[in-house]
């Protein structure tokens, strides 16, 4: 781990905008924070262009409160709205070609494995629906088969909106969007069924309004990466601008899809539960005692 | 960061890390027969390289699955198969955005597959290298030797040098990392062959020791920081000026793509040092050149010959480099020639039109002969060319269009 990046050079402290003083000084670096603390210290991701009331933000939001080493966390992502966040984020972004998200992170965590060896270098994708699912399919599910090490998080807001709101694999049957003037004329593509195929040891599908439960999420799974195999986490984000939701109503949209197609689930491995409650002391795999059976 | 010199100390694999002057053109040589294939190999085994992604497409297999076989004794860090050529090229720009020495290899329609990534590596500054064996890319599928990828190659950014032989490619390789990860260069390099007749022939070629090995990269010698989270300045795209449509945002986008071609520019001091020159003339008084790149050159030579025992004196300007473009040089090479003739293993004739855009007097350019789609070019219709071009009869050749 170096921390050099966010140390004032000597002589220069004075020079240094405001806003890069306080990633210094009341950043996250080298500290444990959570999202609970939220508004009481600088966060890698403020400042932003994405549109008003995004859910996709929030979630990134916390998504980068919630990677365990943010000074040692690198993110790799492709075209898409997420991107525009991202890249505003005080951790560095990789963005290569349009889908080769993944290609790219397995080459980078296997580069930086062989400079670096055990010490910890986390790669976290982050990418759209439809780069992961569409453009990125073949080189997403391929890192998954060759169990690179690193997690791909999923921010699906059901459609491309980046470029104006065309049907992606992961709209839903018979949504009217571009490109599909008919409706979709097939069924939102099961990623997490494919993710437990491909063998990732860590699967979980959130949504953006429950913090904690985020939070937890990207914890783990960043940390499952490291050692065990690769990790998906797939969140709803939706597209308030292409889906036609009021500013106001997006956490009550975010709700009723958690409630109808998105509700919390979470596969871990038995492998990534003993090597989390071995190595990072979870508690919450550990086996219960078997409650005592009475014969009367 | 420590400035403690590697040289002579050893790496992972117990090579002595050598001065790569001292090897390159110091030490002793071992004569070796192998094919260009494992020529490849072998310059790979010297190269400390960290990682090499590899995919199956002929005539590239070989050397890809031979690098294997280093991996397997220690020798990379890490290998594994990609799903596609672009995959690869994408995992190769991972590894080197990570700080890692990369090399892959591909061709044909392997090149043009991955070929998204390749201004993607300019732009991005990551000097990897690619070893293309060029092919056939047309349809109906050829998977024959054909030179016409490297057209799209040359307006990539990417540094592209053009081997002859495997002895070239041997010394090119290893060369090749040296000049691409200059600081003030910092460029991918495109090595290409032409396939089958360099990969797959056997050739005498001169190999360095075996227990020495180049330096290993050094990421902080980079003009861009590499990504890490251990070198600052952290680098981060602090504002997308991808999606700004202002004047900010075009100067910005335009002043990298400058940089990125004035970075292959300044490669032409370090590859002057290197390959000692960007191009090899031979008798450059005479009234007819054959100017040329790749297995087309070993052909001319043949001509040359052929036309000897007839008297007519031609001369020859083997040209290495094509990014960075030989244009000082080439102009000086044939100012006293009437004739050049530009032989190519492809349809279009790239070189002819580069050539012609280079020099004064651009008629004086005879874009042929040209074969392709894997058709071999026999010394003798060079011959016939040069024959036609100055007015002395010569035998029809049946079925060339003589």
């Amino acid at each position: 781990m170096s921390l050099n990046y966010v140390k004032f050079s000597p002589g220069f402290e004075a020079f240094m905008p405001k806003e890069y003083r306080d990633m210094v000084e009341h950043g996250p670096f080298g500290k444990k924070t959570t999202v609970s603390q939220m508004g009481s210290f600088k966060e890698i991701l403020e400042e932003h262009p994405m549109c008003a009331g995004c859910a996709m933000t929030l979630f990134i939001r916390l998504a980068v409160i919630a990677v365990p080493n943010p000074e040692d966390t690198i993110m790799v992502g492709t075209a898409g709205c997420g991107r525009l966040a991202i890249s505003q984020a005080a951790i560095p972004f990789v963005y290569g070609n349009y889908g080769d998200q993944n290609g790219v992170a397995s080459g980078l965590s296997r580069g930086l494995r062989i400079r670096f060896g055990d010490q910890p270098k986390d790669v976290v994708v982050m990418a759209g629906d439809g780069g992961t699912a569409d453009i990125g399919f073949q080189q997403v599910l391929h890192s998954w088969f060759r169990k690179e090490r690193f997690t791909t998080i999923m921010l699906d807001n059901e459609v491309y909106g980046n470029t104006g709101g065309q049907e992606s694999g992961m709209t839903t049957r018979g949504a009217v969007l571009k490109m599909a003037p008919l409706g979709k004329k097939f069924e939102k593509m099961d990623m997490v069924a494919m993710a437990k195929i491909a063998g990732c040891a860590y699967i979980a599908t959130v949504v953006p309004n429950t913090p904690r439960r985020v939070e937890s999420c990207i914890k783990k799974a960043v940390l499952i990466a490291r050692e065990v195999g690769p990790t998906y986490i797939q969140a709803y984000t939706s597209c308030n601008i292409e889906y036609a939701i009021p500013t106001d109503q997006v956490m009550a949209d975010a709700k009723a899809v958690e409630d109808d197609r998105y509700k919390f689930a979470e596969y871990v491995s038995d492998e990534a539960k003993e090597y989390l409650t071995a190595r990072y002391g979870y508690k919450e795999f550990v086996q219960k005692p078997a409650a005592a059976v009475t014969h009367a | 960061m420590e400035n403690v010199s590697v040289i002579g100390t050893q790496n992972k694999k117990g090579q002595v890390i050598t001065d790569p002057r001292v090897m390159m053109n110091e030490a002793p040589r071992t004569p070796s027969f192998y094919t260009g294939s494992e020529v490849i190999k072998e310059a790979v085994r010297r190269a400390n390289v960290d990682v090499m992604v590899a995919y199956p497409i002929t005539p590239q297999s070989e050397a890809a699955a031979l690098c294997g076989e280093l991996f397997a004794e220690g020798y990379i860090g890490d290998y594994f198969r990609g799903e596609s050529e672009f995959a690869v090229m994408s995992q190769c720009a991972g590894s080197a955005f990570g700080g890692a020495r990369v090399f892959t290899t591909t061709a044909g329609p392997g090149t043009l597959r991955a070929m998204e990534n390749f201004p993607m590596w300019a732009g991005a500054r990551l000097p990897i290298q690619c070893i293309v064996t060029c092919r056939g890319i047309n349809s109906p599928l050829s998977i024959q030797p054909d030179t016409i990828e490297i057209a799209y190659l040359m307006n990539t950014g990417m540094l592209v040098w053009h081997a002859e032989t495997a002895q070239d490619f041997y010394d090119w390789i290893l060369k090749g990392y040296m000049v691409s990860e200059e600081p003030d260069v910092h460029l991918p390099l495109a090595l290409c062959c032409d396939g089958f007749f360099v990969t797959h022939t056997k050739d005498t070629v001169d190999l360095t020791p075996a227990d020495m090995c180049l330096p290993p990269y050094d990421p902080y010698r980079s003009p861009v920081p590499c990504m890490d989270m251990e070198c600052p300045p952290v680098r981060m795209m602090r504002d997308p000026f991808v999606m700004k449509s202002n004047y900010i945002s075009y100067a910005t986008h335009a002043s990298w793509q400058q940089e990125i071609w004035a970075a292959a520019e300044r490669s032409r001091k370090h590859t002057i040092a290197w390959l000692d020159g960007l191009i090899d003339t031979e008798n450059l008084d005479a009234e007819v050149l054959i100017v040329a790149s790749g297995t087309a050159v070993s052909q001319g030579r043949e001509a040359i010959r052929l036309l000897a025992d007839e008297g007519i004196r031609v001369g020859l300007v083997k040209i290495k480099t094509l990014r960075p473009w030989p244009q000082e040089e080439l102009r000086e090479a044939t100012k006293h020639a009437t004739h050049i003739i530009v032989p190519e293993f492809n349809v279009i004739g790239w070189l002819a039109r580069e050539i012609k855009s280079t020099i004064p007097r651009p008629e004086r350019v005879i874009a042929g002969p040209r074969v392709c789609g894997g058709m071999t070019m026999p010394p003798e219709i060079i011959v016939e060319e040069i024959k036609k071009a100055l007015g002395v009869r010569s035998e029809v050749l049946a079925g060339r269009g003589g």
